[in-house]
């Protein structure tokens, strides 16, 4: 008698409008804040290129990819050699090995593929981006097989609750570690010789040049330093789903550069609102999606719900949220 | 290929010339299937097929990126709308079985006007945004066509749509032998000629496009909308009318490559498709027809080509070190890279193209004037 109580209250729960339950409205804010910080990170190389050489660099998604195999490839040798080290300190390596190897990737990719056709129209370096991705792609598939690599649990599993929703020691290192490089990139940018060089080479190539700038080394340097930071995400977000695949980086690059396009391309600060904001509107509109239609629509919409506010963001401000007004140049 | 462009010059001039060579072209082209069949075997008759549909496909995207310089990301939507058009009207999904002078065109006007729903918020975009803006709704229309069979089912989901009725008149089905005339034809090459009849006529619509008021309306809108506007060029429509004409040309050959293969699913229409499409335009030369032409053959052959690498491996190593099928996209996407590097114009650019390439020799981007200004 009691149970069959229960249950009736259980199906009622789950006929009434469901009520905006707190807890769960914290925890999707968190997975989102979690998520929009890696996207954040990845977009920052796409809009630092951008800002630069007006240029998409279609191959970043790939180079994230690589940081986070080449890092899985060190983890495991390091577990499976039974190092007595602390896992943590084994995930840094790990991350200490992917950075390099990226930004050489990074300088390489620009080196190779874009400087040749610094002067040619558009169209023509996205097209060997484009192509060097499928490089990246297929070689990594080579490389690592088309199975999914599980990440070693070396890392600590602790969770703590913050007012009904859980958030572990993982998603509050992620979310540490990705501010802190965002303070340090802006820092950088702002404070330091190469910042300055940065800025003045977005702003004009050629009066940059004139006034002693190396262009050529501030644009190797721009791709290094995205390529560092897509690397460090890679890592975060094969940590996170504990799995690498060689073909995760193409739907991250996709939704990094939305994240980009959605904060004003070419804008540092754009390329981290623009990242936190899809990352919670992404887990907010996947949570709640199927409140809203009445249960038409359920969460594996998640994707359009992200391009279909990036749709709505571009048609009402085209120039993304802190991007400047562009005048039409005729 | 400049002996290419210096015969066709001459063949403006020279009329008997230029009919012996239209002649020459078509007695290739018709007999076409039957020497692939005997030289390379059935399945590249297949791949013969695929690279008309290609071919369509191109000169349809050619109309809104070559013509009216908008880049367009999201291309494969329209074929994929064509596709499930036909495919959700002849087969056993919905019990209907409308024959193929139906779908085809509706097919084509349905993609039409998701061409117009897809052109008529983004008109005021440019460039890149153009671009994430059309790629984002690509990718919407394949995950509405990945979902959509719940809860009331439509699409059939990540199954697909299965047993589509293949192009035929009364009983007359062009996916099967038949003997005409006394001669054998293979389902593959009955349709090849469909789909070079239908390729013929997009071409002959895209020339006759091309130095039409509307044709350089587009091209004016390209190199300035500002000034084409100032000209009196209504550059909404006529923007709108290049989303609708492109996205039609996609439309009829979704409905092609649905009655052709007899199956569709999303997992056809990613976004990797729409790059490719982009790409054979930009590898031939955009704006220009043979070219686009061109591209599209050699991006469908050159995959195709190297599944035989396994062979060369053989010759070289005495035995297959690496999967062909693992390798295959690997050089694809240098080739890209070199190709783009060493011809960045396009391997046949029209001449307002290879002209504005030897012009700016050492201006910087920011002072040309380029195709794809912000």
């Amino acid at each position: 008698m009691d149970s069959a109580g229960d249950r009736k209250a259980v199906g009622a729960r789950f006929i009434a409008p469901a009520p905006l339950r707190m807890d769960i409205f914290l925890q999707q804010l968190i997975n989102g804040l979690v998520l929009g910080s890696v996207y954040a990170l990845v977009a920052l190389g796409y809009t630092m290129v951008y800002g630069i050489l007006e240029l998409i660099n279609f191959a970043h998604g790939e180079i994230t990819m690589i940081g986070a195999m080449v890092s899985l490839a060190v983890i495991s040798a390091l577990v499976g050699t039974g190092v007595d080290m602390p896992g943590v300190l084994i995930a840094l390596t790990g991350v200490l090995t992917a950075v390099p190897v990226c930004m050489a990737l990074g300088y390489g990719i620009e080196r190779v593929a874009y400087r040749p056709l610094r002067h040619a129209p558009r169209l023509a370096p996205l097209i060997t981006a484009i192509g060097v991705s499928i490089v990246l792609q297929n070689g990594a598939m080579l490389i690592w097989g088309r199975q999914y690599i599980p990440f070693p649990p070396i890392l600590p599993t602790g969770a703590h609750d913050i007012g009904g929703a859980t958030i572990s020691d993982v998603q509050i290192f992620i979310v540490m570690l990705s501010m802190s490089l965002m303070a340090a990139l802006m820092l950088l940018v702002q404070k330091t010789k190469l910042g300055r060089a940065m800025r003045a080479t977005a702003q004009s190539p050629q009066v940059a040049s004139l006034m002693g700038v190396n262009v050529n080394n501030v644009i190797s340097a721009t791709f290094m330093l995205g390529s560092a930071l897509a690397a460090v995400a890679g890592v975060m977000v094969s940590a996170y789903y504990g799995l690498a695949h060689y073909y995760m980086g193409f739907l991250l690059g996709l939704k990094a550069f939305s994240a980009a396009v959605l904060g004003g391309i070419g804008n540092l600060a754009g390329a981290m609102l623009g990242g936190l904001l899809l990352g919670v509107i992404e887990s907010l509109g996947a949570g709640y999606i199927g409140d809203l239609t009445g249960g038409f629509l359920g969460s594996h919409y998640q994707d359009v719900f992200a391009f279909f506010v990036l749709i709505l963001v571009l048609v009402f401000r085209p120039s993304g949220l802190l991007g400047e007004r562009v005048v039409d140049r005729a | 290929m400049v002996a290419f462009t210096l015969h066709w010059s001459r063949f403006k001039h020279d009329h008997r010339a230029a009919w012996m060579a239209f002649i020459a072209l078509g007695i290739v082209l018709a007999a076409l299937p039957f020497l692939v069949d005997a030289g390379l075997g059935r399945a590249w008759v297949r791949v013969l097929n695929f690279t008309l549909l290609y071919v369509m496909l191109a000169l349809g995207l050619n109309i809104v990126v070559g013509f009216a310089g908008l880049l367009d990301l999201g291309y494969i939507a329209f074929y994929a709308v064509g596709a499930y058009v036909y495919a959700l009207l002849s087969s056993p999904h919905f019990g209907l079985h409308l024959p193929f002078w139906v779908t085809l065109p509706l097919g084509a006007l349905v993609a039409a006007f998701f061409g117009v729903l897809l052109g008529a918020p983004t008109l005021r975009l440019r460039g890149d945004y153009l671009a994430i803006v059309t790629l984002g709704f690509g990718e919407i229309i394949r995950i509405f066509l990945n979902n959509l069979n719940a809860p009331v089912n439509i699409t059939n989901g990540p199954q697909g749509v299965n047993l589509i009725d293949p192009l035929r008149f009364g009983e007359f089905s062009l996916n099967q032998t038949q003997t005409l005339l006394g001669m054998t034809f293979t389902g593959g090459t009955l349709l090849y000629y469909v789909f070079l009849a239908f390729t013929l006529l997009i071409i002959f619509v895209c020339m006759r496009l091309q130095d039409s008021r509307i044709g350089r309306a587009w091209i004016a809108i390209r190199e300035d909308e500002v000034a084409a506007s100032a000209m009196g060029i209504n550059t909404r429509n006529i923007k709108l009318l290049a989303f609708a004409m492109g996205a039609s040309f996609a439309g009829l050959s979704g409905g092609l490559f649905a009655g052709f293969q007899g199956f569709v699913s999303p997992e056809s229409f990613n976004l990797l498709e729409s790059i490719m499409i982009l790409c054979m335009i930009v590898l031939g030369g955009m704006g220009n027809l043979p070219g686009v032409i061109l591209g599209a053959v050699l991006l469908t052959v050159l995959p195709e080509a190297l599944r035989y690498i396994g062979e060369l491996e053989r010759v070289l190593f005495g035995r297959v070190v690496v999967e062909p099928s693992d390798l295959r996209m690997l050089i694809f996407g240098l080739a890209l890279v070199a190709m783009m590097i060493v011809r960045p114009e396009g391997l046949l650019p029209s001449k307002q193209r290879a002209r504005e390439f030897k012009a700016d020799d050492g201006v910087l981007d920011q002072e040309r004037a380029s195709v794809y200004d912000k």
